[in-house]
């Protein structure tokens, strides 16, 4: 202690204890560098661990998805042999951003304003309730969920079809979407709810004038993964959507729907090249629109709020 | 409570009501009387009585902890934030009880503004951020009207000039003197009667304190200013009246109680205060 407080001055100072150079290193410190370098080392290669699988997924997806998709791959459907080549995916395309955007139609809203009934509203037992079932929902096995679909409506009432497929999506999407946007909307910080209530702004005003616009970019983020995550369910889907080899628009028919995991997984599970490469490209598809989808809603995200220094 | 209370050695409070010698308003805009404020069952603070002056700055000073903050909060009920608080004794606005039941603490916002420590203007434009408060309340309509009166309220609190060019930019984009400054612009577009001050300052650098300084003297013609304020120096260049709080440990819990010690003109405070505990924190040798 003593050395530090008599210091000495560079230049004609008393002169205190003998002090080492700054640039001299102690034995303490050489140890921790050799620590701090062993230990950054571990990590990078941990890194390098967990992204081997993610680039070696995308690696394959492009050589071998790339083969598969033309023009044709987007403006016809499957042909009606799994044998023959060519031929493409566009009922499975229009299967599936038809059912995830009713997925998304119907689990988006509600699962916001259960959000926001958790965070602004909800105390005591029945709050604690909804966020229990809600975390037991995320863990429910998606083809459990097809299932329970399947059991009550679609085989006693409707049959498969669209509105179906898109009802068992909901279901798996809305606790994503409850969750991530509770987790979003909590981070608004209390000064922005004071500064509201401090204006003469009711409840309701503060939430959906004042919390709820600052925490739209992370609610959009939220429900992306859900869509993301619908996007790619198939055995849900198979019970409820069932499948069909044409376009099809109808919001209820009874007969089926295509998806295009549904389409990969038939594809692929052929013992025909035909089949397993079109699969090929319904996965490069697939990838692609989980991709567009995020970019998209990170851009409408951006543009809705204003921005440090930016325009509204 | 009166009891044990009354054995203690109680503040002098000299919230006597001010003579007419016709320079200042002598109308009474707040009178509080024997207010205790609790969270839960710790008492914050004790036994406040004072009278806030129409048209006055009135300073609350004193050592962190001291409920100066706790107290400005009762005047616009912003203590029904804590789900803990609660609120003994009386506050009157011109004579009407502040927590009589009944009483929408919406409406009471509406005509008490409120100025917070650190500028947190809303992610919304600047425009958007004025016209909140009476959009809100819905008593604008259409857009020439709400223009008018987000000029009004900019041009008020000496920021159109800066920003009248901008005002689709966002609020978060200037800065912090100039976002302090639209958070004052923001209150006043609710035209209230009273301007709370919770630290206005503490988070913007000299020219920017001197800046929101000057606004408070140009604003307290209109508007009844109550400020917190950490700054002994700034109560004393601004404020009519001063008001300082001090702690007092409870002996049995270790927990420390606010209580205001005495409230009068700014320059009896400083110079001339009737309490020794005043005369010790003004002269620096306390706090």
């Amino acid at each position: 202690m003593t050395d530090t407080t008599t210091a000495t001055k560079p230049d004609g100072g008393p002169a205190g204890p003998t002090r080492r150079p700054l640039s001299e290193k102690t034995p303490n410190a050489k140890r921790r560098e050799t620590i701090d370098r062993a230990v950054s080392i571990a990590l990078a290669a941990a890194l390098a661990v967990a992204i081997i699988p993610l680039l070696l997924i995308v690696w394959q997806v492009l050589v071998k998805g790339f083969q598969a998709i033309n023009l044709e791959f987007f403006t016809e459907v499957e042909p009606l042999s799994y044998r023959a080549s060519g031929g493409g995916y566009v009922h499975g395309l229009i299967g599936t951003l038809y059912m995830v955007g009713l997925a998304a139609l119907m689990s988006v809203p509600l699962g916001v304003i259960t959000a926001l009934y958790l965070v602004e509203y909800g105390k005591g037992r029945f709050a604690a309730a909804v966020r229990f079932f809600t975390d037991v929902m995320t863990g429910i096995p998606s083809i459990f969920v097809g299932l329970f679909v399947y059991a009550l409506l679609v085989q006693p009432y409707f049959g498969f079809g669209t509105l179906m497929g898109g009802i068992a999506l909901a279901i798996l999407m809305l606790p994503i979407v409850v969750r991530s946007s509770e987790e979003i909307l909590k981070l608004v910080p209390t000064e922005l709810r004071e500064n509201s209530y401090a204006l003469g702004a009711r409840h309701w005003q503060t939430v959906f004038k004042v919390v709820l616009p600052a925490a739209l970019p992370g609610v959009a983020t939220g429900c992306m993964l859900a869509v993301a995550r619908a996007a790619g369910e198939t055995a849900p889907i198979i019970l409820t959507a069932f499948g069909a080899r044409q376009i099809t628009l109808a919001l209820q028919d009874g007969t089926g729907q295509a998806a295009l995991p549904m389409l990969i997984y038939r594809g692929a599970s052929q013992p025909f090249p035909g089949g397993i490469e079109r699969a090929w490209g319904g996965a490069l598809l697939l990838i692609g629109l989980v991709l567009i989808l995020t970019i998209l809603a990170r851009f409408i995200a951006s543009k809705s709020r204003v921005t440090p220094g930016g325009i509204s | 409570m009166t009891d044990d209370t009354a054995t203690m050695a109680d503040p002098m409070v000299t919230a006597t009501k001010r003579p007419d010698d016709g320079t200042r308003s002598t109308e009474v805009v707040f009178d509080v009387e024997d207010l205790d404020v609790y969270y839960g069952s710790f008492r914050a603070v004790r036994n406040v009585d004072a009278h806030i002056f129409k048209n006055d700055i009135t300073a609350f000073i004193g050592p962190s902890g001291c409920g100066k903050s706790t107290v400005l909060r009762c005047f616009n009920r912003m203590n029904d934030m804590v789900p803990t608080a609660r609120v003994d004794g009386s506050i009157r606005y011109h004579g009407w009880d502040l927590y009589a039941t009944g009483v929408d603490p919406v409406e009471v916002r509406r005509k008490v503004g409120m100025v917070f420590q650190k500028p947190n203007p809303f992610p919304k434009s600047i425009y958007d951020n004025v016209a909140f408060g009476p959009k809100a309340a819905g008593r604008v309509k259409g857009k020439s009207d709400t223009d008018e009166l987000v000029e009004d309220a900019l041009r008020r609190a000496a920021l159109w000039d800066e920003v009248k060019d901008r005002l689709k930019v966002s609020g978060l984009g200037i800065s912090g003197g100039q976002q302090q400054r639209l958070c004052i612009a923001r209150a006043i577009a609710m035209h209230p009667e009273v301007l709370l001050m919770d630290e206005p300052c503490s988070a913007l650098d000299p020219i920017a304190t001197a800046r929101i300084e000057d606004l408070m003297l140009e604003l307290k013609k209109q508007f009844t200013i109550i400020i917190v304020t950490h700054n002994m120096q700034q109560a004393a260049r601004v404020s009519d009246r001063t008001g300082f709080f001090t702690t007092e440990v409870n002996p049995d819990s270790d927990t420390r109680t606010g209580l205001l010690v005495e409230l009068d003109d700014t320059e009896t405070i400083f110079s001339n205060p009737s309490d020794e505990r005043t005369e010790q924190y003004v002269t620096g040798r306390f706090g």
